[in-house]
């Protein structure tokens, strides 16, 4: 990747992590932990590859993106402001009453949400749904999916997992965010899903393993998954992540799976973020 | 009734999916493993190219009909009751209500009529727990020509539909003159004052039609209504009735827990406090035998109707 890219790529998820930081610290509720766990992941695809329009949201050629691991929605809501799915200013209405901004996403309120999803192990089987109305209408859109580590436990996950390779659905890309933590603790302790790559090779993916805090990495894992279209085999990246990335209070600990930063915590966070300056204006900020 | 012809409401089913297959090129049929016994294999046939057996996996089966209809698809998906409804109960919520989608879940083998099967595979709690859903609608038609107007209406309503169709051959009740409307009752024998009216859904329709012969021949005027869309319900229809009879009776294949019975008490008691007196499962797993053997064991023949309806009304 370009240095040049990649520097601007960094500094602006750096903004979208202070976004996350200073909503959730707004709602006084919410998922800090794997929602920068995934923050990457999410902003590469929606920056720079899939193909939408934020003025024509359900525009019928657009790529899909499904939130499987729905409690990462500040991540995501994040990233469709700044792509102009809606204003900016939304972001501090999140998880309160009447906002669109809804505890997990809600594809009936907010624009730029494919599926609606929370209830872990769902969308994965609506992602297959919709790319295999993609093949039968001969569309060439792509499905991407992101799923926790702690969420392949659900049995669901498994049966998609088989009918979307049986459908020869090579149109599907399931980022798994490894941050090897859930609520209750790492997920090895809780209830092992290793070696996760392997089940899914034995279930007919092309799978690739790589870094899901560096852009090169990520880059390499989307070409990865073109290249595969047309093999007749979804693609799954096991994207290795640490939960609550960039802000060291927060790193990998399962106490901030689903607890909010006060506002003292959220100051200490944006510090470390180096967007201080930022904090009074950052609903403007483009 | 041994004179009626006798046709089961899933051969119907089957039938009407292939015709609306060819008018319409937007519906998309999944099944999980019963395409056979569902009959969506009649469509299946026609349709390859619209048909998908998700296999035993039916909770990822409602996940894929939900992508589907969010990519513009008219889905059905299919399977018996207990498998269509109460296995993946929270993806019909979250995946496929919740998003107000269109996906028609038409389910065959509901209620205890499943028969040998026994109680693992008859389902009789799928009203009750389907009906707390918002936005869902329920129709439970009563024989072979409703069968196939419910099926078309469903396509017709926009969002997420069940239908519960039943598995054994039962009397054709209705002749081409039939007509179903989503949230309307469909008054089968009127009554201007009724001693008794009988409220009923599915194959318990025609046995409340023959339980109110014989409740008239002991001099007892009744009313007899087919209520097949249990949601929406048609609560003008229930307080007329409730309002003109002596006594309102629900009879259904189903639990009297949260089904129709549970249905009608709601509005009336609200709206018009009626006695209601429920026929049903009275809180009680089914088990295995014949269709006709486990309704007379449970009560639910037209002369088990007819003898709790006059101890009831005395």
């Amino acid at each position: 990747m370009n240095p040049k890219k990649r520097a601007f790529l960094e500094v602006r998820v750096n903004k979208l992590r202070r976004d996350i930081v200073l909503m959730l610290s707004e709602s006084s509720s919410g998922h800090p932990g794997g929602s920068l766990s995934a923050i990457d992941v999410i902003a590469y695809l929606f920056f720079e590859v899939m193909k939408f329009d934020s003025a024509n949201p359900y525009w019928e050629e657009r790529d899909r993106f499904i939130l499987s691991k729905g409690h990462a929605a500040p991540a995501l809501y994040a990233v469709l402001a700044a792509v102009n799915f809606f204003p900016k200013k939304l972001l501090k209405t999140l998880r309160k009453l009447g906002s669109p901004l809804q505890g997990h996403p809600d594809s009936r309120k907010l624009p730029g949400l494919d599926s609606s999803t929370g209830s872990l192990g769902q969308g994965l089987s609506i992602a297959g749904g919709i790319a295999l109305a993609g093949k039968m209408d001969k569309k060439d859109y792509s499905v991407f999916v992101l799923a926790g580590d702690g969420e392949i436990q659900e049995g669901q996950i498994w049966e998609a997992a088989m009918a979307i390779p049986h459908f020869e659905l090579d149109n599907v890309c399931l980022f798994v965010d490894n941050n090897e933590l859930q609520i209750d603790g790492l997920v090895s302790d809780v209830m092992s899903v290793y070696p996760i790559a392997e089940k899914f090779a034995s279930f007919n993916w092309n799978t690739m393993e790589i870094n899901g805090h560096k852009f090169d990495e990520i880059e390499k894992a989307v070409e990865f998954f073109v290249s595969n279209r047309g093999s007749k085999k979804p693609t799954v990246i096991i994207s290795h992540t640490i939960k609550g990335k960039c802000v060291s209070f927060m790193e990998n600990k399962c106490e901030w799976h689903g607890a909010a930063p006060t506002k003292d915590e959220a100051i200490k966070a944006i510090e470390e973020l180096g967007c201080v300056e930022s904090l009074e204006n950052w609903l403007e900020e483009k | 009734m041994s004179k009626l012809e006798m046709q089961a409401t899933r051969d119907f089913y089957g039938k009407t999916l292939a015709e609306l297959g060819r008018e319409n090129k937007n519906i998309v049929v999944l099944d999980a493993d019963l395409s056979g016994s569902t009959k969506t294999s009649v469509f299946a046939k026609e349709f390859p190219d619209r048909f998908f057996n998700l296999g035993i996996a039916e909770a990822n089966m409602m996940g894929f009909a939900a992508g589907l209809a969010l990519s513009g698809k008219v889905v059905f998906a299919s399977s018996f009751a207990m498998f269509a409804v109460l296995r993946p109960f929270e993806q019909i919520r979250n995946s496929i209500a919740a998003q107000n989608l269109n996906v028609k879940i038409a389910a065959t083998h509901a209620g205890i009529s499943v028969g040998e099967d026994g109680l693992s595979h008859q389902t009789v709690e799928d009203i009750a727990i389907l009906r707390a859903i918002p936005n869902m609608h329920i129709y439970v038609p009563a024989d072979s020509v409703s069968a196939g107007r419910i099926v078309r209406e469903a396509v017709a309503v926009k969002g997420p539909v069940y239908i519960r169709l039943s598995r054994p051959k039962s009397p054709v009740i209705y002749d081409d003159s039939y007509h179903f409307e989503d949230g309307k009752a469909n008054i089968i024998k009127e009554a201007n004052k009724a001693d008794v009216a009988l409220i009923a859904i599915g194959m318990m329709v025609p046995e409340a039609i023959e339980a109110s012969k014989l409740l008239e021949a002991q001099g007892l005027s009744t009313l007899v209504a087919d209520f097949a869309s249990v949601k929406p319900i048609d609560h003008d229809a229930l307080i007329r009735i409730a309002k003109s009879s002596r006594l309102v009776v629900t009879v259904e294949e189903h639990s009297i827990i949260g089904g129709l019975g549970g249905a009608v008490s709601e509005v009336l008691s609200e709206e018009y406090p009626t006695r209601v007196f429920r026929i049903g499962m009275m809180d009680a797993f089914g088990e295995s035998g014949t269709p006709a053997g486990l309704f007379k064991h449970f009560g639910l023949t037209a002369e088990d109707i007819y003898r709790k309806v006059l101890k009831a009304v005395k």
